[in-house]
């Protein structure tokens, strides 16, 4: 299986932007793979093009990865990109409104 | 001393500021491959420069005390402790225990929800940093099923 598309969601509830955003990567261990492993490294959020939540991520995170990330205030419209990186350079990124 | 070689004194210090301010912001997109390395949680804490954090009851986990399937294993983390800037997850029993680290910039809450593999039953411990010191969370999960040979 290979990285494909991503899917994201963000909602503005009571003041918070829930951001939800799901990638698609085989995640592969040091054991699945006999010491090759595949995986995501980094994971990016930004607000309006201004970068709020750096994430550095192993092997030990799940096949398909899902995230949520919480957003303080917001407003409806607010562009939010997630976007990855993996460690052998491949990446991928997705754009939503905040409805 | 003349102005043509004062000048590129003055572009070299300039140039070597520069240097310097970048440097950071480009730390902040790399991989902490030795804290990732590491096969006990407290050396990929102290790699992290995060050795010597104090218990608290500010930092939420939020998860299943029995996971069925240690190949996704919802993990959901919150901190209230004032200023908290980067959340770091281990998994004290996986062959590398660190699953990730999170840094909040200004307009994120320091709040992450995410799936991990557990290769069997094991502490999970999340360590908070804030304003330069570390807050530590524990609690145990238990594997039917080790997810971590597929």
């Amino acid at each position: 299986m290979a990285a494909g598309p991503m899917k994201m969601r963000a909602t503005l509830m009571g003041g918070v932007t829930d951001v939800r955003v799901l990638m698609t990567h085989p995640m592969e261990t040091e054991q699945q793979t006999k010491g090759a492993p595949y995986f995501i490294q980094n994971v990016t959020v930004k607000v309006n093009g201004k970068t709020v939540v750096e994430g550095q991520i192993s092997q030990a995170v799940s096949r398909n990865p899902v995230f949520s990330f919480r957003l303080k205030g917001g407003a409806k419209g607010d562009k939010i990109e997630v976007s990855w990186l993996d460690n052998k350079g491949e990446s991928n990124k997705t754009e939503a409104a905040v409805a | 001393m003349n102005v043509v070689r004062r000048l590129l004194l003055v572009r070299a210090g300039a140039a070597a500021l520069a240097l310097g301010l970048l440097a950071p912001i480009r730390a902040l997109a790399a991989w902490s491959k030795d804290a990732f390395a590491a096969k006990k949680a407290d050396d990929a804490l102290k790699s992290l420069g995060a050795s010597g954090a104090e218990p608290s009851k500010d930092i939420v986990i939020e998860a299943p005390q029995i996971a069925e399937n240690g190949a996704v294993v919802p993990i959901e983390i919150a901190s209230t402790v004032p200023g908290t800037t980067s959340i770091a997850v281990l998994i004290e029993k996986n062959p590398y225990p660190l699953a990730g680290k999170f840094d909040f910039m200004e307009g994120a809450l320091p709040f992450v929800k995410l799936n991990v593999k557990m290769a069997e039953t094991s502490e999970v411990r999340v360590v908070a940093s804030a304003g330069g010191k570390h807050y530590v969370a524990t609690r145990e999960i238990k594997v039917t099923i080790g997810g971590c040979g597929g």
